[in-house]
Protein backbone atom coordinates (compact mmCIF):
# COMPACT_ATOMS: atom_id res chain seq x y z
CA UNK A 1 0.00 0.00 0.00
CA UNK A 2 1.48 3.37 -0.99
CA UNK A 3 1.84 5.78 2.09
CA UNK A 4 0.15 8.98 1.44
CA UNK A 5 2.12 11.91 0.58
CA UNK A 6 1.36 14.19 3.25
CA UNK A 7 4.02 17.38 4.26
CA UNK A 8 2.19 16.97 7.99
CA UNK A 9 3.52 14.85 10.26
CA UNK A 10 3.37 13.24 13.48
CA UNK A 11 6.04 14.54 16.25
CA UNK A 12 7.17 10.91 16.22
CA UNK A 13 8.33 11.10 12.93
CA UNK A 14 9.95 14.42 12.76
CA UNK A 15 11.51 13.20 15.74
CA UNK A 16 12.39 9.97 13.60
CA UNK A 17 13.14 12.57 10.57
CA UNK A 18 15.58 14.52 12.95
CA UNK A 19 17.43 11.25 14.06
CA UNK A 20 17.91 10.05 10.55
CA UNK A 21 19.27 13.91 9.33
CA UNK A 22 22.14 13.37 12.43
CA UNK A 23 23.65 10.56 10.63
CA UNK A 24 23.13 11.70 7.02
CA UNK A 25 20.87 9.50 6.37
CA UNK A 26 16.96 11.11 5.88
CA UNK A 27 15.75 11.59 2.36
CA UNK A 28 15.04 15.25 0.73
CA UNK A 29 11.81 14.62 1.34
CA UNK A 30 11.97 13.81 4.75
CA UNK A 31 14.46 16.40 5.44
CA UNK A 32 11.38 19.19 3.96
CA UNK A 33 8.65 17.31 6.44
CA UNK A 34 10.84 17.91 9.03
CA UNK A 35 11.66 21.49 8.26
CA UNK A 36 8.08 22.17 7.66
CA UNK A 37 7.18 20.45 11.27
CA UNK A 38 10.12 22.46 13.21
CA UNK A 39 7.83 25.72 11.66
CA UNK A 40 5.02 24.78 13.97
CA UNK A 41 5.94 22.16 16.73
CA UNK A 42 7.78 24.05 19.83
CA UNK A 43 8.46 20.50 21.45
CA UNK A 44 10.14 18.97 18.27
CA UNK A 45 12.27 22.41 17.66
CA UNK A 46 13.94 21.59 21.18
CA UNK A 47 14.28 18.34 20.35
CA UNK A 48 16.15 19.16 17.11
CA UNK A 49 18.38 21.81 18.84
CA UNK A 50 19.60 19.24 21.59
CA UNK A 51 19.79 16.31 18.86
CA UNK A 52 22.06 19.06 17.22
CA UNK A 53 23.87 19.68 20.04
CA UNK A 54 24.08 16.35 21.19
CA UNK A 55 26.07 15.38 17.76
CA UNK A 56 28.70 18.59 17.84
CA UNK A 57 29.68 17.27 21.33
CA UNK A 58 30.27 14.12 20.04
CA UNK A 59 32.19 14.80 17.19
CA UNK A 60 34.12 17.77 18.82
CA UNK A 61 36.01 15.62 21.26
CA UNK A 62 36.34 12.88 18.75
CA UNK A 63 35.26 10.38 21.64
CA UNK A 64 36.60 6.61 20.94
CA UNK A 65 35.13 3.31 21.84
CA UNK A 66 36.48 -0.14 21.16
CA UNK A 67 35.32 -1.76 18.31
CA UNK A 68 33.44 -5.19 18.95
CA UNK A 69 36.29 -7.29 17.76
CA UNK A 70 38.65 -5.86 19.47
CA UNK A 71 36.60 -5.71 22.78
CA UNK A 72 36.15 -9.33 22.09
CA UNK A 73 39.49 -10.70 21.57
CA UNK A 74 40.28 -8.41 25.13
CA UNK A 75 37.21 -10.66 26.90
CA UNK A 76 38.74 -13.86 25.36
CA UNK A 77 42.61 -13.34 26.54
CA UNK A 78 40.79 -12.57 30.01
CA UNK A 79 38.55 -14.86 30.50
CA UNK A 80 41.52 -17.18 30.11
CA UNK A 81 43.49 -15.45 33.20
CA UNK A 82 40.61 -15.14 35.16
CA UNK A 83 40.44 -19.33 34.59
CA UNK A 84 44.15 -19.54 35.66
CA UNK A 85 43.39 -17.62 38.54
CA UNK A 86 40.47 -19.82 39.48
CA UNK B 1 31.92 -3.75 55.19
CA UNK B 2 33.37 -1.72 52.01
CA UNK B 3 31.43 0.39 50.05
CA UNK B 4 31.95 -0.90 46.74
CA UNK B 5 32.50 -4.38 45.78
CA UNK B 6 34.82 -6.08 42.97
CA UNK B 7 33.42 -8.40 40.60
CA UNK B 8 36.01 -8.76 37.43
CA UNK B 9 33.77 -10.88 35.36
CA UNK B 10 31.86 -7.36 34.01
CA UNK B 11 35.03 -5.73 33.92
CA UNK B 12 35.01 -5.82 30.06
CA UNK B 13 31.44 -4.89 29.57
CA UNK B 14 31.82 -1.96 31.72
CA UNK B 15 34.76 -0.53 31.77
CA UNK B 16 36.81 -1.55 28.90
CA UNK B 17 35.29 1.26 26.46
CA UNK B 18 35.87 4.09 28.98
CA UNK B 19 39.09 2.83 29.87
CA UNK B 20 39.74 2.58 25.97
CA UNK B 21 38.76 6.48 25.27
CA UNK B 22 40.85 7.58 28.67
CA UNK B 23 43.48 6.04 27.45
CA UNK B 24 43.13 6.79 23.46
CA UNK B 25 43.72 10.50 24.30
CA UNK B 26 46.51 9.85 26.07
CA UNK B 27 48.50 7.66 24.13
CA UNK B 28 47.01 8.47 20.39
CA UNK B 29 47.48 4.92 18.95
CA UNK B 30 44.94 2.16 18.28
CA UNK B 31 47.04 -0.94 19.46
CA UNK B 32 49.21 0.44 22.31
CA UNK B 33 45.92 1.84 23.80
CA UNK B 34 43.99 -1.69 23.86
CA UNK B 35 47.55 -3.37 24.96
CA UNK B 36 47.54 -0.58 27.72
CA UNK B 37 43.70 -1.85 28.72
CA UNK B 38 44.41 -4.97 28.38
CA UNK B 39 47.38 -4.98 30.83
CA UNK B 40 45.44 -2.95 33.75
CA UNK B 41 42.66 -5.55 33.95
CA UNK B 42 45.46 -8.43 34.16
CA UNK B 43 47.05 -6.56 36.83
CA UNK B 44 44.05 -5.22 38.53
CA UNK B 45 43.05 -9.00 38.90
CA UNK B 46 46.35 -9.59 40.19
CA UNK B 47 46.09 -6.82 43.19
CA UNK B 48 42.51 -7.76 43.89
CA UNK B 49 43.06 -8.31 47.54
CA UNK B 50 44.38 -4.64 47.67
CA UNK B 51 40.90 -3.18 46.45
CA UNK B 52 39.54 -1.73 49.87
CA UNK B 53 36.22 -0.94 48.18
CA UNK B 54 36.84 3.20 49.35
CA UNK B 55 36.82 4.02 45.64
CA UNK B 56 34.90 2.61 42.82
CA UNK B 57 35.80 -0.24 40.52
CA UNK B 58 36.00 1.92 38.22
CA UNK B 59 38.28 4.61 40.00
CA UNK B 60 41.01 2.11 40.69
CA UNK B 61 40.95 0.89 37.84
CA UNK B 62 41.56 4.09 35.86
CA UNK B 63 44.45 4.13 38.88
CA UNK B 64 46.14 1.42 37.51
CA UNK B 65 46.05 2.73 34.42
CA UNK B 66 47.66 5.59 34.78
CA UNK B 67 50.63 3.95 36.05
CA UNK B 68 50.55 1.92 32.94
CA UNK B 69 50.14 5.00 30.66
CA UNK B 70 53.06 6.42 32.73
CA UNK B 71 55.28 3.17 32.50
CA UNK B 72 54.70 2.92 29.03
CA UNK B 73 56.35 6.86 28.31
CA UNK B 74 58.96 5.65 30.58
CA UNK B 75 60.07 2.66 28.32
CA UNK B 76 59.53 4.72 24.72
CA UNK B 77 61.11 7.34 25.86
CA UNK B 78 64.31 5.63 26.94
CA UNK B 79 64.53 4.35 23.73
CA UNK B 80 63.61 7.64 21.66
CA UNK B 81 66.02 9.32 23.48
CA UNK B 82 68.80 7.29 22.87
CA UNK B 83 68.18 7.13 18.51
CA UNK B 84 67.23 10.79 18.18
CA UNK B 85 68.81 12.71 15.83
CA UNK B 86 67.76 16.96 14.94
CA UNK B 87 68.14 17.52 11.46
CA UNK B 88 65.28 20.53 11.92
CA UNK B 89 68.11 22.94 12.82
CA UNK B 90 68.67 26.21 11.02
CA UNK B 91 71.81 27.01 9.36
CA UNK B 92 71.17 30.61 10.05
CA UNK B 93 72.52 30.98 13.47
CA UNK B 94 71.94 29.48 17.17
CA UNK B 95 69.56 32.50 18.32
CA UNK B 96 66.42 32.17 19.72
CA UNK B 97 64.02 30.47 17.31
CA UNK B 98 67.02 28.81 15.18
CA UNK B 99 64.72 25.85 15.16
CA UNK B 100 63.05 25.58 12.17
CA UNK B 101 59.28 24.03 14.23
CA UNK B 102 59.95 27.86 16.28
CA UNK B 103 58.78 29.31 13.17
CA UNK B 104 56.11 28.52 11.68
CA UNK B 105 52.43 29.10 13.43
CA UNK B 106 50.54 25.81 13.83
CA UNK B 107 47.07 26.28 13.32
CA UNK B 108 46.12 23.08 14.59
CA UNK B 109 48.22 23.46 17.85
CA UNK B 110 45.19 23.50 20.66
CA UNK B 111 45.26 24.87 24.52
CA UNK B 112 45.84 23.12 26.87
CA UNK B 113 42.64 23.97 28.22
CA UNK B 114 40.24 23.05 25.03
CA UNK B 115 42.46 19.41 25.49
CA UNK B 116 41.54 19.59 29.22
CA UNK B 117 38.03 20.19 28.15
CA UNK B 118 37.58 17.13 25.31
CA UNK B 119 39.37 14.66 27.31
CA UNK B 120 36.10 15.56 30.16
CA UNK B 121 34.23 15.77 28.21
CA UNK B 122 34.82 12.48 26.58
CA UNK B 123 35.22 10.74 29.83
CA UNK B 124 31.70 12.68 30.57
CA UNK B 125 30.04 10.71 27.45
CA UNK B 126 31.04 7.70 28.38
CA UNK B 127 29.82 7.95 31.67
CA UNK B 128 26.38 8.81 30.76
CA UNK B 129 26.95 5.23 28.10
CA UNK B 130 27.48 3.95 30.75
CA UNK B 131 24.41 4.19 32.50
CA UNK B 132 22.36 2.99 29.48
CA UNK B 133 20.94 -0.24 28.91
CA UNK B 134 23.87 -2.70 27.18
CA UNK B 135 22.15 -3.70 23.94
CA UNK B 136 21.27 0.27 23.76
CA UNK B 137 25.00 1.75 24.42
CA UNK B 138 26.62 -0.64 21.84
CA UNK B 139 24.32 0.00 19.49
CA UNK B 140 24.85 3.88 19.80
CA UNK B 141 28.71 3.58 19.85
CA UNK B 142 28.71 1.70 16.95
CA UNK B 143 26.45 4.13 14.89
CA UNK B 144 27.73 7.07 16.13
CA UNK B 145 31.48 6.77 17.01
CA UNK B 146 32.31 4.09 15.44
CA UNK B 147 30.26 4.82 12.14
CA UNK B 148 28.85 2.06 11.03
CA UNK B 149 26.50 1.09 8.21
CA UNK B 150 22.45 0.80 9.48
CA UNK B 151 22.41 -2.50 7.44
CA UNK B 152 25.59 -3.69 9.33
CA UNK B 153 24.49 -2.94 12.96
CA UNK B 154 20.77 -4.37 11.28
CA UNK B 155 22.40 -8.22 10.64
CA UNK B 156 24.84 -8.20 14.12
CA UNK B 157 21.97 -7.83 16.59
CA UNK B 158 19.01 -9.32 13.68
CA UNK B 159 17.08 -6.53 14.26
CA UNK B 160 15.13 -4.42 11.93
CA UNK B 161 16.14 -0.89 10.54
CA UNK B 162 12.92 0.81 12.36
CA UNK B 163 14.18 -0.82 15.46
CA UNK B 164 17.43 0.51 15.25
CA UNK B 165 16.07 3.67 14.82
CA UNK B 166 14.11 3.61 17.75
CA UNK B 167 17.17 2.52 19.98
CA UNK B 168 18.81 5.63 18.34
CA UNK B 169 16.21 7.63 19.78
CA UNK B 170 16.26 6.46 23.23
CA UNK B 171 19.71 6.23 23.44
CA UNK B 172 19.99 10.13 22.45
CA UNK B 173 17.26 11.38 24.30
CA UNK B 174 18.96 9.63 27.53
CA UNK B 175 22.62 10.80 26.71
CA UNK B 176 21.33 14.45 26.04
CA UNK B 177 19.65 14.64 29.43
CA UNK B 178 22.51 12.60 31.22
CA UNK B 179 25.29 15.18 29.89
CA UNK B 180 22.78 18.14 30.28
CA UNK B 181 22.84 17.18 34.07
CA UNK B 182 26.60 16.46 33.93
CA UNK B 183 28.60 18.75 31.61
CA UNK B 184 26.26 21.86 30.33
Amino acid sequence: MNKKRTLFIACEEANHNCDKTQYNEATIWEKIKLTFHLIYCKACREYSNNNAKLTELIKDPKIDCLKPKEKEKIKSCFEKELLEQD
Amino acid sequence: MPKHQINPNKWIDLYSDYLFNYTITRVKDRDTAQDLVQETFFAGLKSMKNFKGEASERTWLVSILKRKIIDHYRKINSKKGKAEVRINFSEDGDEDGSWLEKRVADPFDKTAEDNIENTELGLAIHHCLSKLPAKQAEIFKMKTILGYDTEAICNEFDITASNLWVIIHRARTSLASCLEENWL
